[in-house]
């Protein structure tokens, strides 16, 4: 096909279910490329000389040649050129932020829309598992080496399996009595259905890895231990659990929650199947999310789902600054959620049954940027509203907890709290100890933690050898 | 899965667990409590540790039925496994040489002051303890608890056991007659530590309790078990359970307590329901 024939083509939508109907379900909203869809989007790629779209990619993925071999139909070899530098594939292809990734760079998206790299990916990915065209890895030759592993979230589970494919014994501690990190617990099923990644968490259980579930490391045992305990070298990978709270009064009326218990409750607990499932979540009539994140879209669509009346998303920036994946953002207006943005809360105030009835809040102006590059925010004086709500879930992020830290002489933090590494090798302040994802980098994305627990896979393999 | 050494129950609706888990066994300190989840779907629930056998690789739990999740439990038998524990978790009780301290324990309350008691004691430490339940019938502990203290009061609401009347009575004496006090820490129901609190606040002895909010995760993750102490926000679950009694916002963990109250009751429902088509089911195979 020639150059003006691809550019010809139109970026193919990727299917996606009613926004009415999803409102009410929490069935996964993109449905996905077909075989054609897929392969008329893939015509679409130049196959440029230089590449460029891979720069935007933090693991490097050959996307040149992928896509060419998925134009050529050779889905299996499409899957294996992921593969070998992307161990979650099904994954990123669902909730990498690829506008600010591989499809910026894409020398497509300077004139018109970039190739819809990420829906492909995904396209490969579903294939590969439905058809099992990647099976049969097998793990390497067993070096009598056994590894540490400390939260099994994207950074952890990438490690994992970079690890065991060297041979070295690999156990994984996972806190939680199910295996994931934000991915089961954070992220909800209609953006990333659990079973894909329960399926990649079997596969290395396949490959001989092993999973401590309901381990908290520093409590249950130290590090420490687990090196007296006949692990060569741990990587620390717990991710950024601890909600950020505004600090402002009311914030602990009943009905007010931070997105990580909100998400929780329904996620890794299914409280949307109470009382079939015994763990309760509430939600009123009048929702407000607090939050411009990934989080809180995915806060709001969640609650959206159990069936109030209205979901707000209260932002103190405009839409521009919104740190969401543009596709969420988008995804959340079509369900109906209301923006508020250059709003900020400034109080809760309960009802009178002493739950939280109603937030007064200001609204906010946009003054120059900030050290982040963002526009700063400020009050504008006189202009409060009050809103009435009857649930508030706040999602403004989250900080590193310390117990790793704590519990484990030697490790050294930064000023924001994230452990200290070396940027090549990620290992920490102490020999042995390697960390990445959130605990490292602050909270930041599922590839980039991924691209983290690589590194450190490699730089361990050495440290051993 | 933690397997079940030894199951008996211990009053109606208060049962004793002693599971095998040697790694928590082995690091778990007075104060502290592990998260279970009995059955795939269940909840997560926080539980005290009341016992520590490191040479057996135990802790003991000891649970009284309150709603779903604990009847549950109480279903359970020697021998059989508890789908997840997790642990130990929170921050330790300080121990150290007080002087004379006063443990007020209520219901399974009684269970954690046993172990702290065993705790004060290696130090020197002059241990009153009072326990207390609505009848003899639901006193648990007692023996135990006279062995590991100087003093033991008993009472109940019936005096069917020890004397008549409630738990902070003999504390109340105490302080009105002058007795010297250095520390008074109490385990119980939230009406119980908190008259506690009320009763010690004008003397100025401190006062520690051990805060039970709803929890999910019991590792700083969800910040749902948080609590104004002070003025300042807390997880219970990572800077408690223990707190200075007289910084507590009662007003507001009370409230926070209650949050889920309609839901648990629709639980406790099908619950039953489930219990009961458990036992039909299991008579009719018969
Ligand atoms: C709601 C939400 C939505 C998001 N959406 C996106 C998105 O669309 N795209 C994107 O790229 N990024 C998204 N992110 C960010 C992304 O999920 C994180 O950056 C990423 O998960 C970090 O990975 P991690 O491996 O560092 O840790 P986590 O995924 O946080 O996993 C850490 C694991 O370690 C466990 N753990 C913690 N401490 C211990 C311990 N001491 N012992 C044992 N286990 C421990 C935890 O229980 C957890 O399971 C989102 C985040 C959230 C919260
Ligand atoms: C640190 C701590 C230590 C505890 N130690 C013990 C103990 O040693 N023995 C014991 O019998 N009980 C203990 N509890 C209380 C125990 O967790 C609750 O009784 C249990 O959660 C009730 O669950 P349920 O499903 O049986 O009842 P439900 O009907 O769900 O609830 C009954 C009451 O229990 C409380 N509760 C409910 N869910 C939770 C939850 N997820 N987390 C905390 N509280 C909840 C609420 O106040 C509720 O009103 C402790 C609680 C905490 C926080
Ligand atoms: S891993 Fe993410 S950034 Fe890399 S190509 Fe795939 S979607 Fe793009
Ligand atoms: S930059 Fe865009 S068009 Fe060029 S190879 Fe990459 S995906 Fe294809
Ligand atoms: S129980 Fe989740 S933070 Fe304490």
């Amino acid at each position: 096909m020639e150059v003006k024939d691809r550019l010809k083509i139109q970026r193919h939508k990727i299917p996606e279910r009613d926004p009415v109907q999803r409102a009410e379900c929490f069935e996964e909203v993109a449905l996905g490329f077909d075989e054609k869809l897929a392969v008329g989007e893939a015509q679409r790629c130049l196959q440029c000389k230089k590449p460029v779209c891979m720069d935007g990619c933090p693991v490097a993925i050959d996307i040149l040649k992928f896509i060419r071999q998925v134009t050529e139909g050779d889905f299996a070899g499409a899957a294996r050129t992921i593969r070998a530098t992307n161990s979650l594939p099904a994954i990123c292809g669902r909730v990498c932020p690829q506008e600010s990734q591989c499809e910026k760079t894409c020398v497509l998206a300077k004139k018109g829309l970039p190739v819809a790299v990420g829906a492909l990916e995904r396209f490969v990915s579903d294939y590969d598992q439905r058809y099992g065209l990647t099976d049969g890895m097998t793990p390497g030759l067993p070096t009598g080496k056994n590894i540490a592993v400390v939260g099994s979230g994207p950074a952890g589970l990438t490690a994992a399996g970079h690890l065991v494919l060297a041979g070295h014994g690999v156990t994984v501690f996972e806190a939680f009595h199910e295996p994931g990190g934000v991915l089961i617990y954070g992220i909800p099923e209609f953006r990333l259905p659990k079973i894909i990644v329960r399926q990649e968490v079997s596969k290395l259980a396949n490959l001989g890895v092993e999973f401590a579930l309901n381990t908290l490391v520093g409590r249950t045992i130290s590090v420490d231990e687990l090196l007296k305990d006949g692990y060569s070298a741990a990587f620390l990978a717990p991710g950024a659990g601890v909600p950020a709270f505004m600090d402002i009064p009311g914030e602990n009326l009943c009905g007010v929650y931070s997105a990580n218990e909100f998400l929780t409750r329904v996620n890794l607990m299914k409280a949307f199947r109470f009382p079939e499932h015994d763990t309760p979540v509430y939600c009123g009539k009048h929702v407000a999310v607090i939050g411009g994140g990934n989080t809180a879209m995915d806060a709001a669509r969640t609650a959206l789902r159990l069936g109030p009346e209205k979901v707000y998303i209260i932002y103190r920036r405009s839409e521009l600054e919104m740190p969401a994946r543009r596709e969420e953002i988008h995804h959340a207006k079509e369900e109906g959620i209301q923006f508020m943005t250059l709003t900020a809360p400034i109080a809760y105030r309960p009802n009178p049954r002493g739950w939280v009835g109603e937030m007064e809040c200001i609204r906010m102006e946009l003054s120059e940027p900030d050290a982040s590059g963002r526009r700063r925010p400020v009050p504008i004086e006189g202009s409060n509203v009050v809103i009435p709500v009857d649930t508030v879930v706040v999602a403004i992020g989250a900080k590193i907890n310390n117990l790793l830290v704590h519990t484990t002489p030697g490790l050294q933090t930064d000023r924001r709290g994230n452990l200290i590494v070396d940027k090549a090798t990620q290992m920490t302040t102490r020999p042995g100890i390697y960390a990445g994802g959130d605990i490292a980098s602050g909270e930041a994305t599922v590839i980039a933690a991924m691209g983290q627990g690589r590194a450190a896979a490699k730089a361990i393999c050495e440290y051993v050898k | 899965m933690p397997q079940i050494i030894e199951k008996k129950i211990l009053a109606p609706r208060t049962n004793y667990f002693r599971l095998a888990a040697p790694l928590i066994a082995g690091h778990a300190q007075p104060g502290q409590f592990v998260v279970i989840r009995v059955e795939e779907g269940g909840e997560r629930i926080p539980i005290t540790i009341a016992d520590i056998d490191t040479g057996e690789g135990s802790i003991t739990l000891i649970i009284q039925e309150a709603g779903k999740t604990t009847e549950r439990m109480g279903l359970l038998r020697t021998g059989d496994e508890i789908r997840d524990v997790l642990g130990p978790l929170g921050m330790p009780s300080e121990v150290g040489d007080f002087g004379t301290v006063a443990l007020l324990g209520g219901g399974f309350g009684i269970a954690a002051i046993h172990l702290l008691a065993k705790a004060l004691r290696k130090h020197k430490n002059y241990i009153i303890s009072i326990i207390a339940a609505r009848t003899k019938e639901l006193l648990i502990m007692e023996d135990e608890m006279r062995r590991v203290s100087d003093e033991l009061r008993v009472k109940s609401d019936d005096g069917s056991a020890g004397t008549k009347g409630l738990v902070i009575e003999p504390l109340d004496e105490m302080l009105k007659t002058g007795r010297h006090i250095d520390r008074v820490m109490a385990v119980g129901p939230i009406p119980m530590m908190r008259a506690v609190s009320e009763l010690t606040r004008p003397y100025g002895v401190k006062t520690i309790v051990s805060l039970n909010p709803v929890m999910v995760d019991g590792t700083g993750m969800c910040g749902g078990c948080r609590v104004e102490i002070g003025g300042d926000t807390k997880f219970a679950c990572v800077d408690g359970p223990e707190f200075d009694a007289h910084l507590v916002n009662f007003d507001e963990f009370i409230k926070r307590n209650q949050m889920y109250k309609e839901y648990e009751k629709l639980s406790a429902e099908t619950c039953r329901l489930a219990t009961a088509a458990d036992a039909l089911a299991s008579a009719q195979v018969k």
